[in-house]
């Protein structure tokens, strides 16, 4: 399993951080995600190595995390918020546009793999809903046709 | 990036240099930066400890306990090291201060955990941040970083003979992780699942080590107490109250954002003049001041000072800070299930009353809301709900509980008008008509 240098420094660094190696699990465990797409056997394995935990005992971490997965998602992971505050703006709404336009339903992938779809918990945007977040970027204020072009950048930048 | 607000009731302590560019540290030296720090490593361990007892700062994090006294249970003399524990897990639906904090001055986190450990006799601190706010993570890292590069973190702190390291650690998307004994679990690399207490974590934390736990806001706080004095704070807020807080307005309102405003501000005015009232001309007809978990309010309710005393007697919490508008358009059963929702997806399934409480609650709800309630289920929700109440290792099953038992109590009728198939009679009125007049 190779990961980039830049994980392979910030975990060095990690390990510095803590008394004792397990304590860099979880961050260590959301960018290898990052890289690998999701948390594959491999992943997993080499990550349980790394740290002298067992394959289980990592799993075991990654089913209690809602960032992390074992399946592979697509490139881009729209992640719509319908919690309280967002609902009462058109979070549910905005959610289910956008599993019309994707035509895929929570925690599908489109069949180019482009993208998931995700209905998430408060991401801490409430006094600017309603909110999504597209891997790690913030979209807030939205509307329909905003959150349409949201998406329609993301398949410009994806490579044909 | 999340836009600024402002408005003329606003008294700006931590938000004070929200847009200044603060999170260069250049930037944030010519702003006061780092001078609470050197001023505390001039004074005794005590000294803080009192100053920040007697300045009435209450954790920011929703639970509102006297910060100063939280730091006096930790134990002078410990075989274990110390830790200080930034808690930046913010996951409280309808809370998002913290992620300003971080994004406008993370610098003031950092100096606000150096204190802390100054107060206690640690050496050690970590900023834990959720998952979700990638790019604050990256913010704190660089300006840890750079804290690191000139010398202010590390061995021998301006040249004071201290050492203190400062860390940042992520989360993976845990809205219980933001309860401090999962906190520490999580930052430990297990699942978050809480500790029994006691032990407190003051005494066995981290590790096994005495650890001092404080919300972000906290934290940030604490420089500003340093430097304008115990008196100076408290008397910015009410009795026992000190200081200023961010509250998180959001809902139903034509101006919602972000806004510190002093401890006790009137709830009443903070929904109407601060938050530019309800659009479209609509009624009031509820309010949660303190984020998912506290009690709803009734419009008869909130003519209130929002302080922790206040609203605890008015029969709910402050809380995290998170004041939730809604208007007549919006159906209570469909609220307090989307609330259930979010508890029972994030309950870690440790304690019984919890697990089994927020699932039952949530079908219950739903079979309220789809037309097929039965009578005896309003009931049932309520003394349901009474028998989570302070039975479960952490406040997760509290904080399902009492929002569910405040729904039911203050707004039985509507939930009697969604009986025997009747159709929900708000449907009428979807979000997206009214987005228009609410995107102003």
């Amino acid at each position: 399993m190779k990961f980039s240098d830049q994980f392979e420094s910030r975990f060095a660094e990690m390990l510095t951080h803590y008394p004792t190696k397990r304590s860099a699990l979880v961050p260590t465990l959301l960018y290898a995600q990052d890289e690998a797409g999701y948390l594959s056997d491999e992943v997993i394995h080499e990550i349980a190595e790394r740290l002298s935990l067992s394959d289980l005992e990592v799993r075991n971490v990654i089913s209690y995390y809602s960032m992390l997965t074992t399946k592979p998602r697509g490139k881009y992971n729209v992640q719509v918020c319908t919690n309280i505050a967002c609902m009462l703006r058109g979070g549910e709404e905005l959610l289910d546009h956008c599993k019309e336009k994707l035509g895929i339903g929570h925690k599908g992938t489109t069949a180019d793999g482009l993208f998931s779809l995700e209905e998430v918990e408060c991401i801490g945007a409430c006094s600017w809903a309603p909110a999504a977040q597209v891997n790690y970027a913030f979209h807030e204020n939205l509307s329909a046709e905003k959150m349409d072009k949201v998406l329609d950048e993301c398949r410009k930048k994806a490579p044909h | 990036m999340a836009s600024l607000l402002s408005h003329p009731d606003e008294v700006k302590v931590v938000s004070k240099r929200f847009g200044m560019g603060a999170t260069n540290l250049d930037r944030y030296l010519e702003l006061d930066g780092y001078k609470a720090v050197q001023k505390a490593l001039g004074m005794q361990p005590d000294d803080i400890v009192n100053l920040v007892k007697n300045s009435a700062l209450r954790g920011r994090g929703g639970a509102g306990f006297n910060t100063g006294l939280k730091w006096s249970f930790v134990p002078k003399q410990s075989p274990k090291p110390k830790y200080i524990l930034c808690n930046g897990d913010e996951s409280e639906p309808g809370t998002c201060k913290d992620r300003l904090i971080f994004e406008h001055d993370p610098h003031s986190v950092i100096e606000g955990v150096m204190i802390a450990g100054l107060a206690v006799g640690s050496h050690t601190g970590y900023i834990y941040i959720r998952g979700e706010y990638r790019y604050l993570l990256e913010i704190m890292q660089k300006a840890i970083a750079d804290a690191y590069a000139r010398g202010f973190l590390g061995k021998n702190i301006f040249g004071s003979g201290y050492d203190f390291d400062v860390y940042w650690h992520g989360g993976a998307g845990a809205y219980e992780v933001g309860e401090e004994s999962a906190l520490m679990e999580s930052l430990e690399g297990k699942r978050g699942i809480p500790r029994i207490r006691p032990p407190f974590p003051a005494v066995v934390g981290l590790w096994g080590g005495p650890t001092v736990i404080n919300n972000a806001e906290t934290l940030a706080s604490v420089p500003h107490i340093i430097l304008g004095g115990a008196e100076w704070y408290s008397g910015l807020g009410t009795p026992k109250n000190g200081g200023t807080r961010l509250f998180c307005l959001s809902g139903h309102l034509n101006k919602p954002g972000v806004y510190e405003l002093p401890m006790g501000y009137n709830l009443k005015k903070m929904i109407y003049d601060v938050g530019g009232g309800i659009p479209n001309g609509r009624k009031l007809k509820a309010v949660v001041p303190g984020g998912s978990s506290t009690p709803v309010l009734l419009p008869g309710e909130i003519d209130l000072a929002m302080d922790f005393d206040s609203v605890g007697k008015a029969g709910s919490m402050l809380g995290s800070g998170g004041v939730v508008v809604l208007d007549g358009t919006t159906c209570i059963v469909k609220f307090a299930l989307r609330t259930m929702k979010f508890y029972q997806h994030e309950s870690c399934g440790w304690c019984i009353p919890c697990r089994e409480g927020t699932d039952w609650l949530k079908k219950t709800l739903i079979r309220f809301h789809s037309g097929g309630g039965l009578k005896e289920d309003i009931d049932n929700m309520y003394y349901l709900s009474e028998n989570m109440l302070g039975r479960t290792f952490c406040p997760l099953g509290d904080a399902a509980a009492m929002p569910t038992m405040a729904f039911v109590k203050k707004f039985r009728k509507e939930f009697e008008d969604h009986l025997e198939g009747k159709p929900c009679p708000f449907e009428k009125v979807g979000a997206v008509e009214e987005m228009a007049a609410l995107s102003q």
